[in-house]
């Protein structure tokens, strides 16, 4: 009579009767190792101090560290990051979630992956600063090989689409990244030039790369590579030259449009006249952006307790605290002057006020942290809408 | 210490109401210049402190895996307990008042850290962040350092058991953690009142209390000892812990006391603090309620920058590694405005401490007036006390205060 048995970890069922013991053994010593472990290294868990040792170890958070910065323009560079054992890798298009540490305070950004699999197992990402920006001037210009990033795995729905052959890439500014990485795969580049492969040859790619001028324009030299080859199709328009590009000039340039499955990335302005464009044209088209929509610090606003599915009108001179409390909120609180963290709550989305010093934090799903970023309700006034997970 | 509304001079008599707001604002200012300046170098001290210490704690540990041999047994030791006494001030307590929480790194957050401690750290942050950080020093609210079993103050009546105070403040000393855990649960309070009716809120943290002592003792006295068993060091590892143990509970009792007890502290009347207090009146309370311990980086370090007491319950939120830089400044705020700013070194501050709590053990006068001549009659008087009635009581202290009288009388004629 056949018998299974369940072992402790599920989905795990060995159907052989002689492996069932050894293997029961082994998972068995393994359990126990862990639990001696995790005795000797309470109240820490044993990672906190492997962490000291090897942060890129399997098992480890996702982290990465800079093996190399490589200029790209003036205001521009390609961050090159080996990235921990547990990186299960990414399909070209898509980004990566950075974690770094500006000035102490732990920032994340999404930056989209400008290569196909490397063999070295390293990853890129290819950053533009923006000015005033936190991160990307201090990726660009002030991160050293060496450093410690924190990632999350690569996501996004920004890949090649599978079938459709004749392709159109609208790209403008840092938006070349998603699709260089995904160009890069189709069309490996080799010592001696672009290396044509049996995946990319039934593929027919116009480029319409769009940029302020030819210098500042990142990937400008891999892209005209990549039309000497004929691999692809480029059209590059240069606002200094050619003047701004209006989305009507597209049927003129790309002549098949209609023909074309359309992918593009560029600041929110293009898109969304790709977007009317494409619609009306009845088009497919797909689009990564880069922003979500920026948070506007205003005066007060409304306060969304979504666990507890209350909402609440606030002023900006009113605390949190007190706002959410009077709102018949269970608000977590202590001394109610800012002394002593007893208040802290995740803000998962919009910006608050210090009522000390009127310093602003915001919170930008995609950007701050997934869990929100923790503020302190007591000393906090909402200055724009507010989502928090109480 | 009679509390500041009953002294003779009120130290404080001599600020306006405007005055106390000028402080508030000056000292609004230095706290503001730490939050625009803080960054990177401060990022990176805390994680270098975080590492050094898990690096002594590993080494002391696996010197301790032979520590059947002398040398490994006394570097172990002394390294565990100098890497405990870490983990719990610069570190752990500095992270639970949220000073890193700027970070926004959830490894080293107010919210998500736990220490090696008896205590838990979300009872700890509730007793000592809210309640003794909030009503410093105020007699009857601040259950800091033993004000439930302690008398701290003249004005609290005096008792023979008072007597014992100094071995209790000893042994509470030596298992320091326990005590903590204690006060954070409220202990006496909660198991005067009958089982069945015990809050769902005190059940819940005794547990978790509970479970964390487990754990800790069984790391420390069982599973590291048990590790050194096949060098046969497995008695010389559990003392070495032990030994640890009770290093890091003397000291941080020690550093704990010099911060709100030696004589010239001022302690605070529940009546006297006003149902709105200003943030300016909150400072200067948190000004004559604290004390300094004067000393060298090393020491600072050790004590997890509560030598800077008075910095740090001015600004409790502000990076442990700046209280040096701003100390200059609030002394120098302390002088403008006519404030004694009370600092000594590490043993007169102990010695200061210990003085007080030997004081109060004894009715209010007796140490004062007693000296070699008088001995055996102020000893006999003592023992009237201890034994006799509240009717002898109060008639011996009225006799004590005619001694100190008289004492004084004589002083001035001399
Ligand atoms: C899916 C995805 C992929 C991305 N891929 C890349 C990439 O490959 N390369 C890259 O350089 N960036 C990329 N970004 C943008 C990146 O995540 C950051 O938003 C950008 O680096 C700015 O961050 P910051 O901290 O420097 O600026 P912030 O401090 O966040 O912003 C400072 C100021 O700049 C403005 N600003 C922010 N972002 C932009 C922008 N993109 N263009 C113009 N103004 C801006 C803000 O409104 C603000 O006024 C991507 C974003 C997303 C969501
Ligand atoms: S309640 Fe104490 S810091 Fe907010």
């Amino acid at each position: 009579m056949p018998r299974t048995t369940t072992l402790p970890f599920p989905g795990l069922v060995s159907p052989d009767h002689r492996e069932r013991p050894l293997r029961r053994l082994a998972l068995g010593a393994r359990r126990h190792a862990a639990a001696v472990a995790e005795a000797l290294a309470t109240p820490l868990v044993p990672a906190d101090y492997l962490d000291v040792f090897a942060p890129l170890r399997p098992g480890a958070e996702l982290r990465g560290r800079v093996v190399a910065v490589e200029p790209e323009t003036a205001d521009a560079a390609t961050i090159v990051i080996r990235p921990g054992a547990d990186w299960v890798g990414h399909v070209p298009g898509q980004y990566l979630r950075i974690g770094v540490d500006v000035d102490g305070v732990r920032q994340w950004r999404a930056y989209s992956l400008t290569h196909g699999p490397r063999a070295d197992g390293c990853v890129s990402v290819t950053v533009k600063a923006v000015p005033d920006g936190a991160v990307s001037p201090y990726l660009v210009h002030r991160v050293r090989p060496g450093t410690l990033l924190h990632l999350e795995q690569a996501t996004g729905e920004f890949v090649l689409p599978p079938s459709a052959d004749k392709l159109l890439f609208v790209t403008a500014g840092s938006g070349i990244t998603p699709v260089i990485g995904m160009l890069r795969n189709l069309f490996p580049v080799a010592d001696s030039g672009v290396v044509r492969l049996p995946r990319s040859a039934d593929r027919d790619i116009v480029v319409v790369h769009l940029a302020p001028s030819a210098p500042t324009s990142i990937f400008a030299a891999d892209l005209a590579a990549l039309d000497e080859a004929g691999a692809i199709h480029l059209v590059s328009r240069y606002d200094d030259t050619h003047g701004f590009f209006d989305v009507a000039d597209l049927a003129e340039l790309v002549p098949d449009l209609a023909e074309r499955s359309t992918l593009a990335c560029g600041p929110a302005g293009l898109l969304d006249a790709l977007e009317t464009h494409h619609e009306t044209a009845g088009l497919p088209l797909s689009t990564e952006r880069f922003r979500a929509a920026p948070v506007v610090a205003g005066e007060g606003g409304t306060l969304d307790f979504t666990r507890s599915t209350t909402t609440v009108e606030s002023d900006g001179s009113t605390s949190i605290l007190d706002a959410g409390e009077s709102a018949g909120v269970l608000m977590p609180s202590g001394c109610r002057m800012g002394v002593c963290f007893g208040c802290v709550v995740p803000l998962r989305e919009g910006a608050v006020r210090d009522l000390r010093n009127g310093e602003l934090t915001t919170a930008v799903p995609g950007e701050t942290p997934p869990t929100g970023v923790p503020i302190q309700t007591c000393i906090s006034a909402a200055a724009g809408p507010c989502q928090i997970d109480l | 210490m009679t509390t500041i509304t009953k002294k003779p001079i009120n130290p404080t008599a001599h600020l306006t109401p405007e005055d106390v707001e000028q402080i508030g604002v000056e000292l609004d200012a230095i706290r503001q210049d730490i939050l625009d300046s803080r960054g990177e170098q401060d990022a990176a001290y805390i994680r270098k402190v975080v590492d050094v210490q898990r690096k002594l704690e590993l080494g002391s540990r696996a010197v301790l895996l032979v520590s059947a041999f002398p040398p490994a047994f006394v570097l172990g030791t002394v390294g565990l307990s100098v890497s405990k006494i870490l983990e719990n001030m610069e570190i752990g307590h500095n992270v639970m008042h949220g000073q890193w929480d700027w970070m926004r790194d959830p490894k080293i957050h107010s919210t998500t850290w736990e220490w090696d401690n008896a205590s838990t750290a979300d009872g700890w942050k509730h007793s000592h962040n809210e309640i003794h950080h909030t009503y410093t020093n105020i007699v009857g609210k601040d259950n800091d350092l033993g004000y439930g079993i302690m008398r701290v103050d003249e004005d609290q009546r005096w008792y023979p058991f008072h007597l014992g105070q100094p071995l209790w403040n000893f042994i509470n000393a030596c298992f320091f953690e326990y005590g903590i855990a204690a006060y954070d649960l409220e202990l006496g309070k909660n198991l005067k009142v009958p089982k069945e009716k015990r809050s769902e809120a005190f059940k819940n943290n005794a547990r978790n209390t509970l479970a964390k002592i487990r754990k800790q003792a069984t790391k420390d006295y069982v599973v590291h000892p048990l590790m050194s068993l096949p060098t046969g060091s497995f008695v010389p590892t559990l003392v070495a812990n032990v030994t640890a143990n009770v290093v890091r509970n003397l000291w941080t009792h020690s550093v704990i006391m010099c911060g709100h007890f030696p004589e010239g502290v001022e302690t605070f009347e529940k009546t006297s603090i006003p149902d709105h207090e200003t943030r300016g009146e909150w400072y200067v309370r948190q000004m004559l309620g604290s004390a300094n311990i004067s000393g060298s980086k090393a020491m600072h370090l050790m004590t997890g920058n509560l030598s800077h007491q008075i910095e740090h319950h001015l600004f409790p939120d502000l990076p442990s590694n700046r209280y040096a830089e701003v100390a200059p400044k609030v002394k120098a705020l302390f002088d403008k405005y006519g404030l004694n700013y009370h600092e000594a070194s590490l043993p007169a501050q102990v010695g200061s401490a210990w003085h007080k709590v030997v004081r109060l053990s004894l009715p209010n006068g007796w140490l004062a007036t007693t000296n070699a001549k008088n001995l055996p009659g102020q000893l006999k008087l003592l023992s009237t006390m201890a034994t006799g009635n509240r009717k002898v009581r109060r008639a011996a202290q009225a006799r004590l205060e005619q001694l100190a009288r008289r004492q004084s009388q004589v002083a001035k004629a001399a």
